[in-house]
């Protein structure tokens, strides 16, 4: 069954029409990448995943309910199942290193405090941070930041992931680093991964199955391997491009 | 012929330009229609979501120290030296006419009734209203608030409801800060610059001054309180467009907030009269 079902999906910002009419199924423990041109709409496909942009027509179901229409209770409780990494890393200002992945802890309630600790570093090592717990998200660089959001997205080790351009801004070691990690989450406990990529290479790398979104729809969808083969103009295009670059 | 009326391009562009402005006119009309609605709803949500476990006291401890500890300093300072200035006006008034034991009672009864609560007013939005939609308005343009509902917490229950809760608790208190103060001041300068006497100071403000009158203050205060913050937590919920964007809905949020304290002060005076007048005994 789909962990996520995205169908006919339209959504407009005024007269910019965004998305129109999206297809696709990210299947239970597999990892998806999104690829597509900058401005193409995948950042607001994500963000229909998980209920923060609600669509102009067509449906969004996760783990086979559909997300429209819930009642805040509701949608709180499928976003439970989540965790979700901001392409901005949108790491709350006003909160320390810490305190920042300790918040998804802390609100879930339930945990002592040596427990929340224990995790929050556990999370921080995985991501290659240590010894930074005070520090605040002004006083970090940008892939500090990047990867702090990635720790407190995995703290509640939640069954999907959504990954907005995980590895913008990394450099190349911290790249792979990243791509092992999703991997890894993946192979140790089926996590479900979204993953929105402008690296082709590394998104061949940890996909299970790769969609490009372009002009509003998704125009190929399949294995890496299927969509080396892909005949469709736009998918050569950029595929070609990146070859070229290699 | 059309020497008379102007050349038909002229008449075409004034026509549309007239069209403009009435569309304009019209479509800001109802940006503001609509966002009254949207204030009337976050209202009712900060309601719910204050009543609705889990209570974070420690968010609510927050604000009500920034609230109100906060602005103890600027609001004394405003309070003393309104009081001050008042005793002085009204001294001069009131010896043409041999009545300077009046002072403390008129400025006290000023105060109490209208000065403190809509001075307090204006300087918590100065203070508090104008942080409160930076702070909520850049969360929203760094997609801090959208992270927040992801986690599953809702933004208005982490962000809103502690904000509304203590601006209500704390603008009754700054006010008697203020009301206290400002009589304070307002001794100072007719008792020891002025030479009034201390005791018909006193006395007057004991016959005239009723309870009423400071209860009824402190009425005003909290729905100031209740509108301010729910003013600046609209703005800066719904700024959007980056830093510039945090900019305009602060200016929007302080300039809102303070024409609001001032309109509702006068219709808030209006429904607390029969209140004050049943009470006043003196001056007839
Ligand atoms: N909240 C919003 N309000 C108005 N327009 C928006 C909003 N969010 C996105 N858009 C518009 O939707 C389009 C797609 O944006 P989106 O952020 O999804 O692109 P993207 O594919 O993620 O690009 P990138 O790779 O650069 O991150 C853009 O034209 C953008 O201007
Ligand atoms: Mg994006």
């Amino acid at each position: 069954m789909a962990m996520i079902e995205v169908s006919g999906l339209h959504r407009s910002f005024g007269e910019n029409h965004v998305l129109r009419g999206v297809d696709l199924a990210v299947e239970e423990g597999t990892t998806t990448v999104i690829l597509g041109s900058s401005g193409s709409g995948k950042s607001v496909l994500m963000k229909h995943m998980i209920g923060l942009l609600t669509p102009d027509r067509g449906t969004v179901r996760v783990d086979g309910e559909e997300i429209q229409g819930l009642s805040e209770h509701g949608l709180a409780r499928v976003r439970r199942k989540f965790g979700m990494v901001f392409q901005s890393a949108a790491l709350f200002d006003s909160l320390n290193v810490f305190d920042n992945v300790a918040f998804p802890l802390v609100e879930r309630g339930g945990l002592p405090r040596r427990e929340i600790a224990d995790r929050v570093h556990e999370k921080l090592d995985v991501v290659g941070l240590r010894g930074i717990d005070d520090r605040y998200p002004e006083e970090m660089s940008g892939g500090m930041r990047k990867r702090v959001a990635l720790a407190r997205a995995l703290a509640l080790d939640p069954k999907i992931v959504l990954y907005d351009e995980p590895t913008t801004g990394l450099d190349p070691i911290a790249t792979e680093y990243v791509d092992e990690m999703i991997v890894s989450a993946q192979e140790r406990v089926g996590v479900t991964s979204v993953v929105i990529s402008h690296d082709i290479g590394s998104a061949f790398a940890i996909a299970d199955r790769c969609a490009v979104l372009h002009e509003g729809a998704v125009v190929a969808e399949g294995t890496p391997a299927e969509l080396r083969e892909s005949r469709q103009p736009f998918v050569r295009r950029f595929l070609a491009l990146w070859y070229q670059r290699r | 012929m059309n020497d008379d009326l102007g050349p038909p391009g002229a008449i075409a562009s004034a026509a549309h330009e007239a069209r403009e402005a009435v569309v304009s006119v019209g479509s800001s009309t109802l940006r503001l229609v609509e966002e009254i609605g949207g204030m009337a709803e976050l209202f009712v949500q900060a309601i719910v979501w204050t009543l609705r476990p889990p209570w974070r006291i420690r968010l609510l401890f927050e604000q009500l120290d920034f609230v109100g500890v906060g602005s103890i300093f600027v609001v004394g300072i405003t309070g003393l030296f309104t009081g001050m200035v008042f005793a002085v006006q009204t001294y001069h008034a009131f010896s043409m006419f041999d009545a300077t034991g009046l002072v403390g009672a008129t400025v006290a009864l000023a105060l109490a009734r209208e000065l403190a609560p809509v001075f307090a007013g204006l300087m918590v939005t100065a203070r508090v209203g104008s942080t409160m939609a930076t702070e909520l308005g850049s969360m929203r343009v760094t997609e801090q608030i959208d992270a927040l509902a992801t986690m599953a917490v809702s933004p208005l229950q982490y962000l809103v409801a502690p904000r509304v809760v203590a601006t209500i608790v704390m603008m009754p208190v700054l006010t008697l800060l203020f009301d206290g103060v400002g009589i304070a001041g307002a001794y100072t300068v007719a008792v020891f610059g002025q030479g009034v006497s201390a005791a018909s100071f006193l006395s007057r403000i004991r016959t005239w001054v009723d309870p009423q009158d400071i209860e009824g203050g402190l009425i005003k205060a909290a729905v100031f309180g209740l509108l301010i913050a729910i003013i600046a937590c609209y703005k800066g919920f719904h700024a959007r467009g980056g830093a510039k964007g945090v900019g305009r809905a602060t200016n929007e949020a302080v300039v809102m907030a303070s024409v609001v304290v001032l309109v509702s002060d006068y219709f808030l005076s209006v429904l607390l009269s029969p209140f004050w007048t049943l009470h006043t005994h003196g001056l007839r």
